[in-house]
């Protein structure tokens, strides 16, 4: 495993193609790569794409990298598509339309079947994200699954989050209220030269509006309603003050016709904007904490779960104490004391 | 995840390279690889031998399916070969060609390396269980 990490480091596609085929099947010392590469990784920018299907994810996606390339910037992109529940198997289309960078190996293009989980994003996604940090890459994009409306797992890994609205999508908009508008950090109308596309962002538009003031009374800066006018008063300039300290975020809608690569400078230009905000907000790095903290408690989590299944095959099989249950013998509660008992023991006596 | 058993799946791209138009074989196979638990990258019409070499290089695919019907295999598919050596994915890919082969062009593809030629009269099941026993075993 060594020296495919030290070629993945020296540039070499290959190592790098491999690296993330081994993460995703999940081969056995997949995690001794993965820890090897953390030190590598921190550098590189992660954009998020979500939307519904036929949104224009990948041509987005293909106009992006190209518009980064011709910026001198390395680009790496892992395009999610769904697989079947039943026979595991998978179309993955999404390469097809990435036609701006075909021949062009500084942008390193992954398709990832989403093989069964949910959110949107492939449970080897994060860990395939650090494989093309830790190989350079500059800007990182992960296109999701256009499944609809529970893609949250992509605030997980991405750093900016670009949900995409197609227009004349009335109540696709309304449907949005329900998760996804929680984790934009921008909104595209793609297809903005199609009937419609002025109404999608004034709804949009309506909804951010609506959201902000929602976020106002929650975190109290408008609480006027239950104050008396003098108190309100001076809560108001108080919020207001510390409104001008604490930078914050309200998502902007781009307008793209991604085909023909329209408002693409300036979708750039916005998640510029967003990262820069990011930095000076400190939420980067809060972000990445709260990353490392979730992805913490998750290895813990598999690796308890486990020792657990271990400790129960040692003991003669989860069936054995099910008989014992049912026979009245004992019950769910003293089997679960009686294995973690010793676990416990050793735990306390280690630390 | 480590509780879950390790996820082997094979992965395959199917290519469509230089000017033929006709795709109907390379969706069908797609649909019947897809259908047998195989992730499979669909190329596209009308691609140059580069864009294969790094769509096979960068997906890390198992099995590279070459489909051509227009005549031009015998200067295709040695550019695919020679940009696959050149990324050192030539070993462990396995390389199938698709379509309407004449005889005496089979065998100098066979020796650039071609596993198997798979004619106009090969059935989906003969090529998912070639694909399935002779699938490279990388570990």
């Amino acid at each position: 495993m060594k020296s495919l990490v030290d070629d993945l480091l020296d540039g070499d596609h290959r190592a790098l193609a491999r690296t993330i085929s081994l993460i995703e099947d999940r081969t056995p010392g997949y995690r001794d790569l993965v820890s090897q590469l953390h030190e590598h990784t921190g550098h590189a920018d992660v954009i998020g794409i979500t939307g519904s299907p036929g949104a224009g994810k990948s041509t987005l996606v293909d106009k992006m990298a190209e518009a980064y390339r011709d910026r001198g910037l390395t680009v790496g992109v892992i395009a999610i598509d769904p697989s079947s529940p039943f026979t595991g198997g998978a179309v993955l289309g999404d390469r097809i339309r990435m036609a701006s960078n075909t021949g062009d190996m500084d942008v390193f293009f992954r398709s990832m079947s989403a093989r069964g989980t949910l959110g949107g994003l492939s449970t080897a996604t994060t860990d395939a994200v650090k494989a093309l940090d830790a190989f350079g890459k500059d800007k990182i994009i992960i296109e999701t699954v256009g499944a609809g409306q529970n893609e949250v797992d992509i605030v997980r890994t991405a750093d900016t989050v670009t949900v995409l609205v197609p227009p004349a999508s009335g109540d696709d908009v309304q449907m949005l209220k329900a998760g996804i508008l929680e984790i934009a950090d921008l909104f595209v109308v793609n297809k903005a030269d199609l009937d419609g596309a002025n109404r999608t962002v004034q709804e949009l538009r309506e909804m951010i509006e609506m959201r902000r003031d929602e976020l106002a009374v929650a975190t109290g800066h408008h609480g006027a309603v239950e104050k008396t006018g003098d108190d309100a008063a001076a809560e108001l300039e108080a919020g207001e003050a510390d409104d001008a300290d604490d930078p914050s975020w309200t998502p902007p809608i781009v307008e793209t016709v991604a085909k023909r690569g329209d408002g693409l400078e300036e979708l750039l230009s916005v998640l510029e904007d967003h990262r820069e905000y990011l930095v000076e907000s400190g939420q980067l790095e809060a972000k990445a904490r709260e990353r490392y903290a979730a992805e913490i408690r998750t290895l813990l989590r598999e690796d308890a779960a486990d020792l657990l299944s271990e400790e129960i095959d040692a003991r003669g099989g989860i069936e054995a104490f099910v008989d014992q249950v049912v026979d009245r013998e004992t019950d769910p509660y003293e089997v679960v004391d009686d294995l973690l008992a010793p676990i416990e023991e050793c735990v306390r006596e280690q630390r | 995840m480590s509780e879950a058993p390790e996820q082997r799946t094979i992965r395959c791209l199917v290519g469509k390279v230089g000017l033929d138009g006709h795709d109907r074989g390379a969706h069908v196979i797609t649909r019947a690889f897809r259908d047998a638990g195989f992730e499979v990258i669909y190329s596209g019409l009308h691609k140059a031998p580069d864009e294969i070499v790094q769509a096979t290089v960068q997906e890390d695919v198992d099995v590279l399916g070459i489909s051509i019907l227009s005549g031009a295999h015998s200067t295709l598919v040695p550019k695919i070969v020679a940009g696959l050596e050149e990324y050192g994915a030539l070993e462990d890919t396995m390389i199938l060609v698709g379509g309407i082969i004449p005889e005496e062009d089979r065998d100098e593809l066979l020796e650039l390396g071609v596993a198997k030629i798979f004619g106009p009269g090969a059935s989906m099941d003969e090529i998912v269980d070639f694909v399935r026993e002779n699938a490279p075993d990388r570990r």
